[in-house]
């Protein structure tokens, strides 16, 4: 767990010491409790992120989380939201039903690449089409974390899963997904971008994309997603800083950081 | 006969490893047996826990209410286990990494600091190993050699460089209960 | 032969190979994925077909396919996936073609737990997919029976052009138990006379579900019920253990038949005279020989892994009320909670408790056992 300060209550104090300034605070929309997450992970980094966003946007109290099948099943219990668990894939299509019938409300979905890009290509493609007013936080750790590391739609050319153990071989497994770059081409997506949390660098700029992706929303512009690069040391057998290595060296010269798609 | 074993501790002290080569070694024994684990992804980093059934008849129930033999790698799984331990049960527990529990008086108790004894055979990921050598020293539900010979059959083929160490470590924790069981007759 | 400690998931996928399986089809889903993983590797070592399909919709429709072009399919996942199954699963049945499904099942409704559970009996006897049919579903106690029933299923499959489901759960699968395996067998090349392999030299053939014709499709249903009477005619698989004298009786499936075995040794280690009667064909059920065990007893007691599934099966053949045990949630009920759930209690108690003890008796006995058939 980072350090956490207590936001002062008051710029005053009584006794005229000086007033802090806050310089570091724990979101609102994440709730100070501790994850299942395994260390190194970056689930943790990409939570926070988007709670920062929803507060600085000053949305969370009508903000609703639709959360994944995968690591993130348990999402629910970390943000400080109205939120709901969809079954394995089905999250855009659950958002779509929030999203129809409360048009004010700010929904997202927060997936990874089996829920969204293997069993759930359905439901997201058709939100797309749908142009649903929804975000998408799409996170791509190349593997099936919560079962135990089997190969994802948008695993390597080459990756060894439990499932791939010959490395995954595109004339038989095909080749990874790219998300972002489908759905820019559909006209109901108007903010399709690929970020990653590799570096401090990285994780400015991905916050802020989950922004715009935010306010893409706000505007009533169609469906916004950001497609987020993230580790799992665990499934893949690394420590964490070798796992952040691995995305910078191996995943982003298969998924390209870049946006794909910005309108508005 | 029927005996049964709980072996529990830390994701990664080979706890789940120890009760398939009880579980290997009683089939050479040619008892019946079976062996079940705690399963999912809670494991990770978590506590994890198997149960080992070695029987003269086929196995009912793979589980066990209340264990024969409990072997605590650590704090946690001393504090859970200790109580449901069955009447005249024995405990084995890890004191490197857990308080000795207070146990009810029919409970034998075998205290090992098997961390240490652990390192002093050659590595100290293998406490696993001398639980197991002083469980079979203190209550011979299997031969030892048959242990032995199951070390050396089942290693899983990346952890064969460790098979001298896993020996020495079997056998630092047989010794280490062997004379104070001598003592006692 | 040789004996081996095998994992129930992993014995289960050797089993499918060595019966010949040409193709699997699955997806991950805890706790059967070591299925999965394993034949990953070991499928493509055979030159046999292993994919990785992207939803359990894929999988089963995949199934459908390689099932279609006559070759030994199968597909396994756990109760979730099982539900989006379904549709594929009726589809196979209409059409009649072979395929193999295991289910290890877990605890529900919904996104449940990866805990043992056995709520899915309705689910595979009754209800997998739209329409009128059932599938043959085989519930194994151990892993060797596991093994056993996996090694004929895919003959059944064939035999009767027929959805065959084994039925376990996150317990058997995840155990470890010796397993003496059958060997490799090595198949004839079959084509069976219905497979799509092209119409090369003959008539094009078509594999369908659809009858668009009321009457067409009253002759395939027809057809699909006198199949299904002589599977439940041929293929009724059950098991009793110390029922000869036993007065009370205790009926369970799969895990729990293996529980309440040691519930059984227990009971009568304390001088009760109890006996197990353990279907292992859930569809077909054992009906008659259930039936006629019913009629030797004083009281039955079912005992599942659910809220009384097979329950409602069971009170339907003997013709009344039984007493019931149920665990859900991926609880597993211990075999001394069985031994106190028996209605009748030892001998020793009913005399120190006087009154209690004899009532369940004759509330059993006022009850009718008369078969239905
Ligand atoms: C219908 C169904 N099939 C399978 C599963 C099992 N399952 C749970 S999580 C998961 C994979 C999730 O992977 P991903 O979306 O990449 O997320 P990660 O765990 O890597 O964060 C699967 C297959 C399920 N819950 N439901």
């Amino acid at each position: 767990m980072p350090p956490v300060l207590e936001r002062p209550i008051e710029n005053q104090t009584n006794n005229g010491s000086p007033v802090l300034e806050p310089v570091y605070c724990f979101p609102d929309s994440l709730r100070d409790v501790h994850t299942h997450y395994c260390p190194g992970c970056t689930h943790g980094t990409i939570h926070r992120l988007v709670a920062e966003v929803i507060d600085e946007l000053g949305i969370r109290e009508r903000t609703l989380m639709v959360a994944p099948v995968g690591c993130a099943v348990f999402a629910y219990e970390y943000f400080n939201l109205d939120s709901c668990e969809a079954a394995h894939g089905r999250a855009p299509a659950m958002a779509t039903g929030l999203k129809r019938v409360l048009p004010d409300q700010i929904v997202f979905t927060y997936q990874g690449d089996g829920d969204l890009a293997s069993i759930g290509t359905n439901e997201i493609i058709h939100a797309a089409a749908r142009g649903e007013k929804i975000t998408v936080i799409f996170v791509n750790n190349a593997v099936y974390g919560m079962t135990g590391g089997q190969m994802a739609p948008t695993s390597l050319p080459g990756q060894v899963t439990s499932s791939s153990p010959a490395g995954r071989n595109p004339a038989i497994q095909g080749h990874p997904i790219h998300i972002p770059e489908m759905l820019a081409g559909m006209p109901g997506v108007a903010y399709a971008v690929r970020r990653s949390v590799h570096s401090v660098a990285e994780i400015r700029k991905t916050k802020k994309a989950i922004r715009q992706a935010f306010q893409t929303q706000l505007d009533g512009l169609g469906l916004s997603i950001v497609e987020i690069l993230s580790s799992c040391p665990t499934n893949w057998r690394m420590d964490p800083a070798g796992a952040l290595d691995f995305i910078r060296d191996q995943m982003v010269p298969v998924f390209p950081l870049g946006d794909f798609k910005v309108i508005g | 006969m029927q005996t049964s074993i709980v072996i529990a501790g830390f994701g990664g002290q080979g706890v789940l490893f120890a009760g398939q080569l009880l579980a290997h070694a009683a089939l050479d024994a040619r008892k019946h047996v079976t062996w079940i684990p705690s399963y999912g992804p809670e494991m990770r980093g978590g506590t994890a826990h198997c149960t080992v059934i070695i029987s003269d008849r086929p196995v009912g129930s793979p589980l066990a209410r209340h264990p024969e033999i409990v072997l605590a790698m650590n704090q946690p799984s001393a504090v859970k286990y200790a109580p449901l331990i069955g009447l005249g049960g024995l405990l084995v527990v890890n004191t490197s990494l857990a308080e000795i529990p207070a146990t009810r008086p029919d409970v034998r108790l075998i205290p090992v600091a098997a961390n240490e004894v652990a390192e002093a055979a050659g590595d100290l990921r293998l406490a696993n190993v001398v639980l197991l050598g002083a469980l079979l020293a203190t209550r011979p539900i299997l031969p030892a050699p048959v242990v032995e010979k199951a070390l050396e059959r089942y290693l899983p083929e990346r952890h064969r460089h460790l098979l001298d160490a896993n020996r020495a470590a079997f056998r630092a924790g047989y010794a280490s209960q062997d004379e104070q069981t001598r003592l006692a007759a | 032969m040789t004996i081996k400690l095998w994992k129930g998931n992993e014995a289960i996928a050797e089993a499918a190979v060595r019966a010949g399986a040409d193709a699997y089809f699955g997806y991950p889903i805890t706790p059967q994925t070591e299925l999965l993983e394993y034949l990953s590797s070991r499928m493509p070592a055979l030159g046999r077909v292993f994919l990785q399909a992207e939803s359990e919709i894929g999988a089963i429709h995949m199934v459908y396919g390689a099932a279609s072009a006559g070759k030994r399919a199968f597909t396994t996942s756990s109760s979730p996936g099982i539900s989006l199954m379904q549709e594929g699963l009726s589809y196979i049945a209409a059409s009649e073609v072979p395929c193999v499904l295991v289910d290890i099942m877990r605890g529900g409704p919904g996104l449940g737990n990866i805990q043992p559970s056995q709520a899915d009996y309705f689910q595979m006897t009754r209800s997998a997919g739209h329409g009128d049919y059932h599938p043959l579903v085989l519930a194994p106690a151990t892993v060797q029976e596991a093994v056993d029933l996996m090694s004929i299923s895919f003959d059944l499959a064939f035999l009767y052009r027929h959805l065959v489901v084994l039925l376990a759960d996150g317990i058997l699968g995840q155990m470890m138990e010796p397993v003496e395996m059958p060997p490799l067998r090595t198949l004839e090349d079959q084509m069976p006379g219905w497979a799509l392999t092209g119409a090369v030299g003959r008539p094009p053939r078509n594999i369908t579900s659809l009858y668009l014709g009321a009457e067409q499709l009253e002759g395939l249903n027809l057809r699909l019920q006198a199949k299904l009477a002589q599977i439940a005619a041929y293929e009724q698989r059950w098991e009793s253990y110390r029922t000869d004298d036993a007065e009370q009786l205790i009926v369970a499936f799969g895990t729990v038949g293996r529980i309440a075995r040691s519930a059984v040794d227990q009971a009568r280690e304390q001088g009760q005279r109890v006996g197990l009667f353990r279907p292992i064909s859930l569809w077909p059920f054992p009906a008659q020989p259930l039936a006629q065990l019913s009629r030797h007893v004083d009281s039955i007691l079912v005992v599942e892994m659910n809220a009384g599934q097979m329950r409602e099966d069971v009170e339907r053949i003997v013709g009344g009320p039984v007493h019931f045990l149920g665990r859900m949630g991926g609880m597993i009920p211990t075999p001394e909670e069985i031994v106190e759930a028996l209605p009748m209690k030892p001998k020793a108690q009913v005399h120190r408790n006087g009154s209690n003890g004899a009532a369940p008796v004759k509330r059993i006995k006022e009850r009718s056992y008369a078969p239905s058939a």
